[in-house]
């Protein structure tokens, strides 16, 4: 007897565990990055990520209980004759039943889903002008560039809060991706390509991010901080890195680019044309 | 600085040198064996030239069970070296070879031969025919994936194994980055195996299309034959893209073109575009078989027929549709725009909807039923649940947007495990228990099998439930190593306790295996479990012509119609007198040319082009030689047909 009632609480088991993890997603545990948004864009993702998650916490939730049912009730024991219908081979209500239900949930989820998808290519908050930072992926390092400020750091990077950042994608090397999960999704960084990814950090700190897409040898270590501080900071943080970091020499953007290597953590006060060799190609739409 | 492979030909390191010395000593041993017993004759006679469907079907399976084996040590290697941060058990180099072999030789070497076989083994029986459409074909099938499998394999010792991971990304996969032969074994190891399986998905459509049983309407079929035929249907479409996307990286690599390459106009992300319309359609060619194998196995062991017949045919033609339509969801990232993006990920969520209705429809076979929970049983029950997990987590990653989250990370992992070991392995070992006394004319134990079935299942969900969790902290797949400090250390610790309990597991299956070829439960009737569909109709296992009258068929589950339904009677003809049956002889070509293809693949790998010309050279000498061979076939007597029906009782 016990060995049939198993599998029922296998699954049952199974489904505590998962049930188990999504609370502590969402409530404690502040290590699990993805469930802790820092910025409008990965709280998107993040209303996403529940939404679907209750939709489907639903559907798995009657396909368990009808499945535990089914087991129990009918598993081969004393009695069971009474139920048996071995020509049973059909209902045409249930099946038009299970086929609507999952329209319906299909449906739900792909209309928030859309409008998520185009509102991503938009800036987080129209308010307040959005900055740049030019994002190359090297084997294996980060090489940040910010245009309006004309400065380079490598495996870090410092952004204001409150302000929409647009981050232009490319690589010198095998594909990566550019991925801070607090503070949003990642996207590809491709080689002859731009892809633009718009994130912001609603408030100060230092957030980790990563590349997430294989690229040989080193990628594991393509980890960098990003420190997020209010305007007048960064501004402070500008000045300073103008004022005492040296300037980045071609031949050292050269040996960054070509060198398959990591690299300690770098601050340049400038950096020359072609410190990153540009791509003929115009920018791509990214998300 | 990357090792400059061509320099040392034989690989180095302490678990190569294991591995050299564990090949060299397995090889001594089946040599010995195979001499010791005069074994060698009997091996050619029956098994290196047999064009018969079953062996050929048996020999898929071993090939298959010795990858699981050897991609589960890649697993397992992979889980220790990430148990603790910062470990060094593997390197970096070590580490990417050995996730690019296990995720290649899974789904390649091991899933789809695991399926290919058991359809090998169970269809033509299914469908009451005496063999597949083209038996010599059949052969060239498997012995050119099984010398593909062995040329990819071959690349551990000699020369270093592929390490860009088993979607092979250019430019990372392209000469520059990857200048070593490892990438060139990838190229030439799946290209090889490639031609079996689009020729087995061409004489499967043939066979089901041509070959049925007398009265079987397409309607008629078993689902596990229906399956068959639109898996069949999505490898002939499907795999022709692979072919092309690899040649087209090999162009790359050994003639210096500039197809994906950084340079020179060369554009990567066709490579991701290409391999995935492959690699999506291929995720349903390692599904929907299994989908059939569980149809069979529930209907048979609930004692019922299988609800909503119909709307399975038609769930999973819908879903071979829609397989062709989701690719971009595997690179959303790629910024291809909101339009593209919100196109696919629309397109993914609706899979949900056939594969729902095939959930719910299986779950309602059992209704009003008798339920006998066999391992064979067992293994299907447990493919519901856990490929509901699997799905639910697809749909949430179709989410375009919440995908940028998702992407890449460990979140992605555990969702894939959980469909292709929850469903395809799961559907495998149900329909390796269920069609086992079929093959080999004796069950295996089921008390072993429970122990093999409940260690695999716990330690499976300990395994892949905290890579979800692991994904939503930031860890992402193919990392050969992570610092300490980020809350990964215990999840990635008791992941590695559950793939150890895993290969227990499995342990279970190779004891039982061994213990039942002895001790187990020997099946004299042919109809070990009660069955519904033809392949129980005859002798277990079955003579080589299968049916000694070809059956006639008069509905859905004719088998069961046969024993208990209401077309009785008809089944009750008179036995007419034995015929002399028509079968194809035995060949060895099919071997000695794949055997060509593999020495010429293995001179391209290395750039030795004498190597290759000469041994493609070959397999034109076999072309030529079998076009030209008339006495392909021969007849079984009616004196022979007597003997072996009088044998099984069956006179």
């Amino acid at each position: 007897m016990s060995r049939m009632l198993s599998p029922k609480k296998r699954r049952g088991l199974a489904f505590a565990a998962l049930s188990a993890s999504v609370l502590l997603l969402s409530g404690c545990g502040s290590q699990i990055a993805v469930l802790h948004p820092e910025g409008p864009v990965a709280r998107q993702e993040y209303n996403l990520i529940i939404w679907s998650f209750i939709l489907m916490a639903f559907v798995g939730l009657a396909v368990f209980i009808l499945f535990a049912y089914m087991l129990i009730k009918y598993r081969a024991r004393p009695g069971v004759e009474k139920y048996y219908d071995p020509n049973l081979e059909g209902n045409r209500k249930l099946e038009v039943v299970w086929t609507v239900i999952p329209l319906l949930i299909v449906i739900a989820l792909a209309i928030p889903t859309v409008k998520t998808t185009y509102a991503l290519t938009q800036p987080p908050v129209q308010a307040h002008d959005p900055m740049e930072i030019d994002v190359t992926s090297a084997a294996w390092k980060w090489i940040f560039q910010y245009p309006g400020q004309h400065i380079e750091t490598v495996n870090y990077l410092v952004i204001p809060t409150g302000v929409p950042v647009k981050f232009i994608l490319t690589s010198v090397g095998p594909m990566n991706t550019f991925w801070i999960p607090e503070l949003g999704g990642m996207e590809f960084t491709m080689p002859g390509a731009n892809l633009g990814l718009w994130l912001e950090a609603s408030k100060s700190g230092v957030y980790l991010g990563r590349g997430a897409n294989f690229s040989g040898k080193g990628f594991a270590h393509m980890q960098f901080n990003v420190y997020a501080k209010p305007q007048a900071e960064f501004n402070q943080w500008v000045a300073q890195v103008k004022a005492q970091d040296p300037p980045l020499t071609m031949a050292q953007a050269n040996q960054l680019v070509n060198h398959h290597g990591l690299s300690p953590i770098l601050t340049f006060s400038s950096y020359p044309a072609g410190a990153v060799p540009q791509n003929q190609n115009t920018l791509m739409s990214g998300m | 600085m990357l090792p400059h492979y061509f320099n040392h030909l034989f690989v180095t390191g302490t678990d190569i040198y294991i591995a050299d010395v564990l090949i060299i000593l397995t090889s001594l041993g089946i040599v010995g064996v195979l001499t010791y017993f005069k074994k060698w004759k009997w091996l050619w006679r029956e098994w290196l030239t047999t064009v018969d469907h079953k062996k050929i079907g048996i020999m898929y399976i071993i090939a298959a069970t010795a990858m699981f084996f050897r991609g589960g040590m890649d697993g397992l290697m992979m889980r220790t070296q990430l148990a603790v941060p910062n470990n060094h058990f593997l390197g970096a180099e070590h580490y990417d070879q050995v996730f690019t072999t296990h995720g290649t030789i899974m789904i390649l070497f091991m899933a789809m031969p695991y399926l290919i076989g058991l359809i090998n083994v169970a269809m033509p029986l299914q469908i009451g025919a005496r063999d597949v459409a083209f038996p010599y074909l059949n052969a060239i099938s498997f012995w050119t994936f099984f010398f593909g499998a062995m040329l990819f394999n071959l690349s551990f010792v000699i020369g270093g194994s592929p390490d860009a991971g088993w979607t092979s990304y250019a430019p990372l996969a392209g000469p520059t980055f990857d200048p070593g032969p490892g990438e060139n074994y990838y190229l030439f190891g799946l290209n090889l195996a490639g031609i079996g399986t689009l020729a087995s998905g061409i004489n499967f459509l043939v066979t089901i299309i041509k070959m049925r049983a007398p009265g079987m309407k397409l309607m008629d079929m078993p689902m596990f034959t229906w399956s068959t035929l639109i898996t069949s249907i999505l490898i002939i479409f499907a795999f022709p893209v692979l072919t092309v996307a690899l040649s087209l990286l090999t162009f790359d690599r050994l003639f210096g073109s500039h197809i994906f390459s950084m340079t020179h106009g060369g554009m990567p992300m066709m490579w991701v575009n290409l391999f995935w319309i492959w690699g999506h359609p291929e995720v349903y060619i390692v599904i929907l078989p299994a989908f059939g194998i569980l149809s069979e196995v529930i209907s048979t062991f609930s004692g019922k027929k299988l609800f909503g017949y119909s709307a399975m045919v038609g769930s999973m033609v819908a879903i071979a549709f829609l397989s062709f339509t989701v690719w971009v969801h595997h690179f959303f990232t790629m910024g291809a725009g909101p339009a593209v993006n919100s196109f696919f990920g629309v397109s993914t969520m609706l899979i949900a909807i056939p594969t729902g209705v095939k959930v719910f429809n299986w779950i309602f076979t059992m209704y009003r039923g008798k339920i006998r929970f066999t391992t064979a049983m067992l293994w299907a029950l447990a493919f519901i649940p856990t490929f509901v997990v699997g799905g639910m987590t697809g749909v949430m990653l179709a989410v375009a947007p919440a995908d940028y989250q998702y992407h890449n990370s460990y979140f992605l992992i555990a969702h894939f495990h959980y469909t292709l070991i929850g469903g395809t392995v799961f559907g495998v070992f149900a329909g390796l228990y269920y069609w086992w006394p079929k093959m080999f004319g004796f069950k295996l134990n089921e008390r072993l099998g429970r122990w093999n079935f409940w260690t695999f299942i716990i330690s499976f969900n300990v395994t892949f439930l905290p890579m979800f969790l692991l994904g939503l902290m930031g860890m992402t797949r193919r990392m050969y190593t992570y610092p300490p400090g980020l809350g990964w250390s215990h999840l990635n610790m008791i992941e590695t306790v559950g793939a150890f309990g895993q290969a227990i597991g499995m342990m279970f299956l190779a004891v039982n295996i061994v213990w039942s070829i002895k001790y187990g439960e020997r099946d004299v009737t042919g109809d070990a479990w009660d069955g519904r569909a033809l392949e129980w109709s005859t002798t277990s296992p079955a003579p080589e012509y299968n049916f000694a009258h070809v059956p006639v068929v008069y509905g859905r589950d004719a088998f069961w119609d046969m024993k208990y339904g209401k077309n009785r009677e008809k089944y009750q003809v008179k036995a007419k007198p034995y015929r002399p049956i028509h079968m194809p002889n035995n060949s060895g070509r099919p071997f000695l040319m794949s055997l060509a293809f593999f020495i010429s693949f293995w001179g391209f790998v290395f750039k030795w082009y004498l190597v290759g010309g000469l041994g493609l050279a070959a397999v034109f000498v076999f072309m030529y030689l079998r076009s030209f061979e008339y006495d392909t076939d021969h007849y079984i007597s009616v004196e022979e047909i007597e003997h072996t029906e009088a044998a099984a009782g069956r006179l």
